[in-house]
């Protein structure tokens, strides 16, 4: 019928067709959905100018990155980190009880076996408070920290991609690089404040517990307390350092998956088997590249002077896996296709 | 394509152009041979059965998966390749909503508007306050999106698509999970959105929805494209019906069959009847069946609809799936 020429008054006029025999008795559903339909005043021709024109913006530099500040609150907003940070802050309250409860008839640590147990530098945190930070640090390096940095990193991009939120942020758009940037600078930043949970919550549980002092170093000198605190904030940045490579891992195991908690588990996965090959002696050969194999080496920060050959070592390894596996998640993620 | 000159002036007018658009997913072609062509200021319905490559098609054209054969040009730019110069100009809902579950509704848009690098910072509350308020969300705005219903996420969804002023918006099932009510809203802006001088790529398998709407449309069935034009064109093809509500029906189709209506049906109180080539005037019809003694309750031409259009093109059932 006329179809064809009212369709572009919008939908209430194509309706008309109906009416067209002027009957006197129309169809009772003809007159409701006349009802529904709001009457449309556009003209085919009038669309071509427009009344309301999206004018082109244009990509400004500093609003760009408002997704790195926008990545840095999702993350830590989640309660999920916020608790992994209470995990974290318990492991030196935890150590500073037991080494209390244990020292509290003046016997040494250990039970005078000279520490084979127990993590590095238990035997000092008695004599002196700072020691737990150290203690706190080398008892969370090695599974406790890198497993929280597995499972942000993990999420990081998989995460987003399992809740649909990821073709969101693509669309918006956040492009891909600079959307993979920003979660690997909001993984790092997340590294440091896991570091200085623990540092802190050492400080402040070795500074109420235990007596405070000036430091002795591992060579034997003795450094004042104000130097003794910047060595342990350097070791803090060290220890934070460290986990620069996991990082890299999970963000690129993230990259190869939709599911947030399979990226996760994958990443502590690799993080467990990689520490497992480390201990192993007769694997000697491939130890050295393996990304916690220096990881210890932070402990030299309290030698006098200090010897920076493993921890040029740690760091070099970490900036290396960082490479690697940045390089291999940017490519995976920037050609992938995002179904999810 | 870009450096002809003669190109310009027809490239103004479509703000979506596809040509041998295709996707093959392990073996299986999702999309296929796909020439898709958006006028510019349509509202234009994406049709199709679930799983006939509607989803894809638009994904493709968002840039989140690469074709595997074919072009895309949105807003006369292609496609994915410039996605960062045409996507901020471009609202999308696609496949339903996504939100941050932890954080409010308001926070979840003013995530999405920091992802925009041409997003203003300055300006950015006042226009998640605005979108959120035409949306009717400005009172649950405040709340977390985890306690939202699908009705609201999808309402939330479609807040993140008008964060700016857009000349595109591909709207995927935006009426999903939505109430009447919350559908009859979303229908009425989708019209004002598009007498604003919006192109709307509105996808659903609702043929009730697209015919309210749409201007334009396209039908996809097993990833091919089987038609696309003015709805109006579409349904033309199917002849309208003349329809009589009497409770003396079998009068009534002796009358009209003597003024030449043909393929007569009665059911209970309603006499069809399909009008010859040379239609009498309906009112004389009308006269003459009263004139017969004919009660006449009801008495009008019912239109081809959109779905007979449809099942005439694919022989099949909407909903079956290839």
């Amino acid at each position: 019928m006329s179809r064809a020429e009212t369709a572009p008054g919008g939908a209430g006029a194509r309706r008309e067709g109906a009416d067209q025999g002027a009957a006197p008795a129309r169809e009772p559903v003809e007159a409701q959905e006349h009802a529904e339909v709001p009457e449309q005043g556009r003209a085919s021709g009038g669309d071509r100018e427009r009344s309301a024109t999206a004018v082109p913006r244009a990509p400004r530099l500093l609003w760009s990155l408002g997704l790195f500040r926008s990545e840095l609150v999702t993350v830590f907003r989640r309660w999920r980190t916020l608790a992994l940070f209470a995990v974290l802050a318990g492991v030196p309250v935890l150590v500073g009880i037991a080494v209390r409860i244990e020292t509290r008839d003046g016997s040494s640590i250990g039970g005078g076996q000279n520490g084979d147990g127990g993590p590095a530098f238990i035997q000092q945190v008695s004599n002196n408070g700072l020691f737990l930070v150290f203690t706190a640090l080398a008892a969370t390096l090695p599974f406790f920290l890198p497993m929280a940095i597995g499972v942000v990193a993990g999420d990081a991009i998989a995460g987003e991609a399992s809740a649909g939120t990821l073709r969101y942020l693509l669309v918006a758009p956040a492009g891909r690089s600079r959307l993979l940037l920003a979660k690997y600078a909001s993984v790092l930043a997340f590294c440091l404040a896991a570091t200085l949970v623990v540092a802190v919550s050492g400080l402040i549980v070795g500074f109420a517990l235990f007596p405070v002092g000036s430091v002795t170093t591992l060579s034997g000198t003795t450094l004042p307390l104000s130097t003794g605190m910047l060595r342990a904030l350097l070791i803090a940045v060290l220890v934070a350092g460290s986990l620069v490579g996991i990082a890299a891992l999970g963000l690129f195991v993230s990259t190869l998956t939709d599911s947030g908690v399979g990226a996760m588990a994958a990443t502590v996965g690799l993080l467990i088997t990689v520490q497992i090959v480390d201990s192993i002696p007769q694997l000697h050969a491939v130890q050295p590249y393996l990304f916690p194999h220096y990881w210890l080496s932070f402990a030299d920060v309290l030698r006098d002077p200090v010897p920076w050959d493993a921890i040029g070592k740690n760091l070099g390894l970490q900036a290396l896996y960082a490479a690697v596996f940045g390089s291999a998640a940017w490519a995976r993620f920037t050609s992938r296709d995002v179904t999810a | 394509m870009r450096a002809q000159p003669a190109g310009a002036e027809a490239r103004g007018e479509v703000v979506i152009e596809t040509r041998g658009l295709a996707k093959r997913y392990r073996g299986t072609l999702a999309v296929d041979g796909l020439d898709l062509r958006v006028p510019r200021g349509s509202v234009f319905g994406f049709l199709g059965p679930n799983g006939s490559g509607k989803t894809t098609t638009i994904r493709m054209l968002m840039g989140l998966i690469e074709p595997t054969a074919g072009t895309a040009r949105v807003l006369d730019q292609p496609m994915p390749r410039s996605a960062r110069s045409v996507l901020p100009r471009v609202g999308a809902l696609i496949e339903g909503p996504a939100l941050y579950g932890f954080l409010s509704g308001r926070d979840n848009l003013v995530r999405y508007d920091a992802a925009d690098p041409t997003a203003d910072p300055r300006t950015r509350r006042a226009r998640v306050g605005a979108a959120l308020d035409r949306v009717g969300l400005g009172a649950a705005a405040g709340k977390k999106a985890k306690q939202y219903s699908l009705g609201m996420k999808q309402r939330l969804g479609l807040a993140a698509a008008l964060l700016q002023p857009r000349d595109l918006l591909v709207l995927d099932e935006p009426t999903n999970g939505l109430d009447p009510q919350g559908m009859r809203e979303i229908r009425g802006l989708v019209r004002e959105l598009a007498a604003d001088g919006t192109t709307v790529f509105l996808s659903s398998h609702l043929l009730d929805e697209i015919e309210q709407v749409c201007t334009h449309a396209a039908v996809m069935a097993r990833g091919r494209l089987i038609t696309q034009g003015p709805v109006a064109e579409l349904s033309a093809g199917t002849r309208s019906r003349l329809a009589v509500t009497t409770p003396d029906p079998a009068d009534a189709v002796r009358v009209l069959a003597d003024h030449g209506v043909t393929a007569l049906a009665e059911s209970g109180q309603r006499v069809t009847g399909e009008l010859p080539a040379d239609p009498p005037d309906l009112a004389e019809l009308n006269a003459a069946l009263v004139a017969a003694g004919v009660r006449v309750r009801g008495f009008g031409l019912e239109r081809g609809t959109l779905e007979d259009a449809f099942v005439a093109l694919t022989g099949e059932g909407f909903d079956v799936a290839g």
